[in-house]
C-alpha cells in the first residue's frame, strides 16, 4: 500500500470532496490571520511536498500526482497550531485502459499548547503517537520508500489518526540520557452512521545522546466493539560519524504481529554531502507480519507475509529526491514484484513577509 | 524466507560498507543554518558552546529523521523550532539553543 493511499485512510469512509479542501484552505489562512502579529522569527511557515510517483505492482502501473500542503500558525508565546492535507490523483489501469480518481484528504489539525518545560497539551485531530513511523516518516519528503510498513495499521486504530486530546513532553534532557511520552485519548469516527471509535494509548521513549540510540515502547487499547490491546517498540541508532541510520519497530495485536526494519546510508568516502556520489542514498527495509487468525480486519495481509524492499534514492539540490525501488513480497496468497519511482519536492517559505528586527 | 534473510545480509552488508567514517553528518547539519546565516534577522552571535550545544540538538533530534533543508528564511526559524519542540518532545533548553544555532 502506497504511503499516498494511507495519507487517505481518514477518509475512507467520507466521499472525497473539493469542499473539505476550500474549508482546510480558509481555516488555514483564519490562523494566518491571526497570526500576523507574530515576532520576528514566528511567521506562519507553508511547507509540504509536490510530487510524482508511479507504482507497478505485478506489471501495472500506476502514475500517481501528489500534493501534501502543511501549515503551521505560532500564536502568542505557547501556542502553535499546525495541519496537513493531502491532494491525490491517482490514474490506475482498469479493464478499459486507466481510470482516474482523486482524493482530498485532511491529515491532520491540531492546536498545541506549551504548557509547561515538561508539558504540552495537544488538542484535534492528530497522528496518533504508537510506534513512531506514524509521526515521523509518513510525509513523502522524508520517507525513504513510497510504501509504509505492512505492519503499520497495527496499533494505529485503522487510519492513525486520532480525534481528541494528547499530553506529550520531554520529562528529562541530559547530555547523557533523555526521557519524552506522549499519551492520547481518542474518541474518533470516520462516519456519522457509526459510533466514535474510542481508543487511548501513549508512548515513552528513551534516547542516548552519546550512542545515538533510541529505544521505546507504546500501548494502545481499542476500546469500541471488541477490545483489542496493542503493543509496539522501537529501537533507532544512528552512527556518530557516519550516514548511517538504523531504525526499527515491532508491533503486536490480538489478531496480528510483525516488525520492520530498515537501513540507510550517505556514502562520504568519495566527497560531502553536496558531491556526486554524496547525494546517492542506498536504503533497505525487511519486514515480515504474521496472522494470528483472521477475524478481525486491521489492514494487515490476510497471509503471512515477507517483504525486501531495496531502494535508491537521490537528494538533489533544492530540497528535491528522486526515491527508486523494487521490492520483492513472499506470501502463501502469491509472490509479487513492486517497483516504483518518484520525484518528490519539499517546500518551505514563510506565509509572508513578516516583520523584521 | 530464506531468499529475504540472505538478501537482507547482502544489502546490509553494502550499506554499512558504504557507510565510510567521516563527519559529514556534521557538515549536513551546518548547511542549512549557514546559507540562511547571511541574511538572519538575529543580532547576537552565539558562544561557541551555545553553537556546540545547538548543532548537537540538530543533530539528534532532527536529522535523525530527516536531512536540512536547503536553506530557509530567517523569518521562520522560531515557527520550525515550535514544530520541532512539539513533533520530537524537545526541552525548552534544547529549544532556545537550536534557534540560536539556526540563527548563526
Amino acid at each position: 500500500m502506497l504511503d499516498i493511499v494511507w495519507l487517505m485512510e481518514p477518509l475512507r469512509f467520507i466521499p472525497p470532496s473539493a469542499s473539505r479542501l476550500v474549508g482546510w484552505l480558509l481555516l488555514m489562512s483564519a490562523g494566518l490571520s491571526a497570526g500576523i502579529c507574530a515576532k520576528a522569527q514566528d511567521t506562519p511557515l507553508l511547507s509540504g511536498t509536490a510530487g510524482f510517483v508511479t507504482n507497478t505492482t505485478g506489471g501495472k502501473t500506476s502514475y500517481i500526482p501528489v500534493f501534501a500542503p502543511l501549515a503551521a500558525v505560532p500564536l502568542g508565546e505557547h501556542v502553535l497550531v499546525e495541519s496537513r492535507a493531502a491532494i491525490i490523483e491517482s490514474f490506475a489501469p482498469d479493464a478499459n485502459g486507466y481510470s482516474h480518481s482523486h482524493f482530498v484528504a485532511l491529515t491532520y489539525l491540531q492546536g498545541d499548547y506549551i504548557a509547561t518545560s515538561h508539558l504540552t497539551v495537544v488538542a484535534g485531530s492528530f497522528l496518533l503517537p504508537f510506534n513512531v513511523y506514524n509521526e515521523r516518516l509518513t510525509p513523502t519528503w522524508i520517507g525513504n520508500f513510497q510504501d509504509e510498513p505492512l505492519m503499520e495499521p497495527l496499533g494505529l486504530m485503522s487510519a492513525g489518526i486520532g480525534l481528541g486530546g494528547q499530553l506529550r513532553g520531554s520529562v528529562v534532557s541530559h547530555p547523557k540520557v533523555s526521557f519524552d511520552y506522549a499519551v492520547w485519548y481518542s474518541a474518533r469516527s470516520a462516519n456519522s452512521q457509526f459510533k466514535a471509535d474510542r481508543s487511548f494509548g501513549g508512548r515513552g521513549s528513551f534516547y542516548f545522546p552519546e550512542q545515538r540510540l533510541e529505544v521505546g515502547a507504546s500501548y494502545g487499547r481499542r476500546m469500541q466493539g471488541t477490545h483489542e490491546n496493542f503493543a509496539g517498540a522501537h529501537l533507532w541508532w544512528q552512527s556518530k560519524d557516519a550516514g548511517f541510520r538504523f531504525r526499527s519497530e515491532v508491533a503486536r495485536g490480538q489478531h496480528a504481529y510483525g516488525y520492520w526494519i530498515e537501513a540507510d546510508s550517505r556514502p562520504f568516502a568519495f566527497g560531502n554531502l553536496d558531491s556526486f556520489a554524496g547525494r546517492i542514498e542506498p536504503v533497505f527495509r525487511m519486514q515480515q507480519t504474521f496472522r494470528i487468525d483472521n477475524l478481525a480486519s486491521d489492514g494487515l495481509p490476510s497471509a503471512n507475509t515477507q517483504r525486501a524492499d531495496f531502494g535508491l534514492d537521490y537528494n538533489l539540490p533544492h530540497n528535491t529526491r528522486i526515491l527508486t525501488s523494487y521490492s520483492r513480497q513472499f506470501s502463501s496468497t502469491g509472490n509479487v514484484n513492486i517497483w516504483e519511482t518518484g520525484i518528490v519536492y519539499r517546500f518551505l517559505f514563510p506565509a509572508w513577509k513578516g516583520h523584521q528586527k | 524466507m530464506k531468499p529475504s534473510i540472505l538478501a537482507f545480509c547482502a544489502a546490509l552488508g553494502t550499506v554499512v560498507a558504504a557507510a565510510a567514517p567521516l563527519s559529514a553528518v556534521q557538515d549536513q547539519a551546518k548547511a542549512a543554518p549557514s546559507q540562511q546565516s547571511k541574511n538572519s534577522a538575529s543580532a547576537s552571535a552565539p558562544s561557541p558552546d551555545v553553537k556546540d550545544e545547538g548543532e548537537r540538538v540538530f543533530e539528534q533530534n532532527c536529522a535523525r529523521c530527516h536531512n536540512a533543508p536547503s536553506g530557509f528564511s530567517p523569518r521562520i526559524a522560531g515557527t520550525i523550532v515550535r514544530h520541532m519542540r512539539v513533533r520530537a518532545n524537545l526541552s525548552h533548553h534544547d529549544e532556545e539553543v537550536l534557534l540560536q544555532f539556526f540563527n548563526q
